[in-house]
């Protein structure tokens, strides 16, 4: 007493195959959106399609990218991260004051930093696991948390608010190679960072796709508690997440310290909310379950584009800002109708 | 399946048999001298209304709660059941009404979350999503159901195909007996029959189906015994060919509560008939 092949085909066939799946990929609007971007500058803007202007919308689109991307797992994941702007400046900090306290070579630092960093990343996971607080509220906690500690301790070890510098310090030259050097492809100067950003894109989205970790993450963002009773573990992936945009940090962080030499205690603020705007734009959606890596990407680029489009247009930078408020919105507009549309067709 | 046939009937092992099960949560009795027996092949549907105990058979079934009373067995042996997962790997699987599926994801995602194959080894170990997608298709072929596209989210399928999807999955992953709490409960007339014949599927090959209900009428499509709960005890237990659905249904309601209830609403209007006089 099967179905009847017949009207099960009916079914099918009213639900409408192929067609929907592509708009229904996350990263659709974004894509959309920065050829939007690339063709306004492109006019409105001289030298913006020259190399050198490629290559500069290219690295800041990269210094942004290397942290939207694995906040956008974690907001695939359901969470949120609202620590992860100060927690690259702690990352640098902690490196930098390390090494010259220490007078220790600057690798040592380094490979300091990095614990510390994940540490944190840890210890917003494993309060959100253990508290069942919303994330909002953790993160704003360990933000305000490590904006004060950022500024006190490093006022309190070196008297001033900014780092020593260590640009005549033993392993700064190899540091920097590896975080913030320049590489020639093809003629074209870039800047690693680029290599780091495409690299951390590639193997997120190996994770989100390829693997069961993958399948995990949208789950405990899709259905927690559902993936729950199936047998996923929701809380280490959680806390995996947070660890993901700790580590995430530590390279942003080595990156702001061995391109400048010095660190500012008080950056970073504010940038939490750029990686988040940058994986909204990208397709993830804020309530989780949703996203893609390469959609994260794209928003950055959106965010390169226009940061730097602006400065080769000549325009006032005050304006952009706006422009990225504005652009968040539409994206998002963009996502939702792109999504309901796919929905509808079902 | 290790069907050791009983020497009185040769019929095979009931996979679960429950004899004058009971449970007491603190002084209040919830269950109280319950027997059923599931065979291969066969439909048990639990009747009962709200409140009646049906929910606490499926937890004492499904390994959330332990019996207080009687006998539970498992192909013949007694067992306690300490957990769902050991209920699972006992072969005993529920599906419940608030379905385990995670909407935005695929079917074939779905269909495997938390049991995901891998292929390939060290930092190449990956899913194996070609053999996911095929199996997904076959298994729900398998169960008449034919999806054209396993990549669509599960949440695009109606609700009776999803309830579909989780039996597919239930049998898939090994059951050998699945319990549907309420599957119809919340479907129209086109999708409860849609699952109900999933059902039969499920039955047809071979698997013991425990289906609760408060639904007479869905009930008698597909079960072959009828066990009735009122206030946590046994109000009746009828093979399909004892008991036809007016009596069914007239039992499951609370046979002489409702020839009262008629009555009563009679006497309020009178120009009614009095269709359920005896």
């Amino acid at each position: 007493m099967t179905a009847t092949p017949a009207a099960l085909a009916e079914d099918a066939a009213e639900r409408g195959p192929v067609a929907r799946r592509l708009p229904a990929r996350p990263e659709l609007g974004a894509v959309v959106g920065a050829a939007a971007v690339l063709v306004f500058f492109a006019l409105a803007a001289d030298g913006f399609l020259r190399p050198a202007g490629l290559g500069t919308v290219l690295y800041a689109a990269s210094t942004i990218g290397i942290m939207a991307v694995p906040v956008a797992l974690l907001m695939i994941g359901g969470e949120f991260d609202l620590s992860a702007g100060v927690m690259v400046t702690s990352s640098a900090l902690v490196s930098s004051m390390f090494s010259y306290q220490m007078t220790a070579n600057t690798w040592v630092g380094v490979a300091v930093s990095l614990p510390v960093t994940l540490a944190i990343g840890f210890f917003n996971g494993w309060t959100l696991t253990r508290t069942r607080l919303p994330s909002f509220i953790i993160t704003l906690g360990t933000f305000l948390m490590l904006t004060g500690l950022n500024l006190g301790l490093t006022k309190l070890i070196g008297g001033t608010v900014s780092t020593r510098a260590i640009g005549d310090m033993e392993g700064f030259d190899s540091a920097r190679a590896v975080f913030a050097s320049d590489i020639t492809v093809g003629g074209f100067q870039l800047r690693i960072t680029i290599v780091w950003w495409l690299a951390l894109v590639a193997a997120a989205t190996w994770i989100l796709l390829r693997t069961r970790a993958g399948n995990w993450i949208f789950a405990t963002g899709g259905n927690a508690e559902a993936a729950r009773a199936v047998g996923v573990p929701v809380d280490r992936v959680r806390i995996g997440l947070y660890t993901g945009v700790a580590l995430a940090a530590w390279i942003s962080g080595q990156h702001l310290l061995f391109s400048y030499d010095v660190v500012q205690s008080g950056e970073g603020v504010g940038n939490e909310l750029i990686y988040i705007a940058a994986a909204v734009i990208g397709g993830c959606l804020l309530t989780g379950g949703y996203g893609s890596a390469a959609g994260a990407a794209v928003g950055a680029l959106i965010f390169g584009m226009t940061s730097k489009g602006i400065v080769y247009a000549q325009w006032d930078p005050s304006w952009f800002k706006f422009f990225l408020g504005a652009m968040l919105l539409l994206a998002t507009l963009l996502n939702a109708w792109i999504r309901k549309r796919a929905e509808a067709s079902s | 399946m290790n069907g050791t046939p009983t020497a009185a009937a040769g019929s095979p092992t009931a996979l679960v048999e429950l004899a004058g099960v009971g449970k007491r949560y603190g002084n209040v009795t919830a269950l109280e001298g319950v027997s059923l027996a599931v065979r291969p092949g066969e439909v048990v549907c639990v009747l009962g209304d709200n409140g009646a105990g049906k929910s606490t058979l499926i937890k004492i079934v499904s390994g959330l709660h332990r019996h207080d009373d009687g006998v539970f067995r498992i192909d013949g042996e007694e067992v306690r059941l300490t957990s769902p997962r050991e209920a699972l790997d006992r072969g005993i699987a529920t599906v419940y009404q608030d379905l385990a599926v995670v909407p935005l994801m695929p079917v074939w995602r779905n269909f495997f979350l938390g049991s995901e194959p891998v292929t390939g080894r060290g930092p190449l170990r990956r899913l194996d999503t070609a053999a996911m997608r095929r199996t997904t298709r076959e298994a729900l072929l398998r169960m008449g159901i034919d999806l054209r596209d396993v990549d669509q989210p599960i949440g695009t399928l109606s609700g009776g195909e999803r309830q579909s999807v989780a039996i597919a999955r239930a049998v898939h992953f090994g059951a050998r007996v699945i319990v549907l709490d309420e599957p119809t409960a919340a479907l129209g007339v086109k999708q409860a029959g849609v699952v109900l014949r999933y059902v039969a599927a499920a039955r047809d090959q071979g698997l013991g189906v425990v289906l609760v209900t408060h639904n007479p009428h869905h009930a008698h499509l597909v079960g072959d015994r009828f066990v009735l709960l009122r206030r946590g005890s046994m109000a009746g237990s009828h093979a399909r060919e004892e008991i036809v659905l007016d009596e069914l249904t007239r039992q499951m309601a609370g046979g002489s509560d409702l020839d009262r209830l008629g009555h009563e609403l009679a006497r309020i209007r009178p120009s009614e008939p009095d269709r359920k006089a005896p």
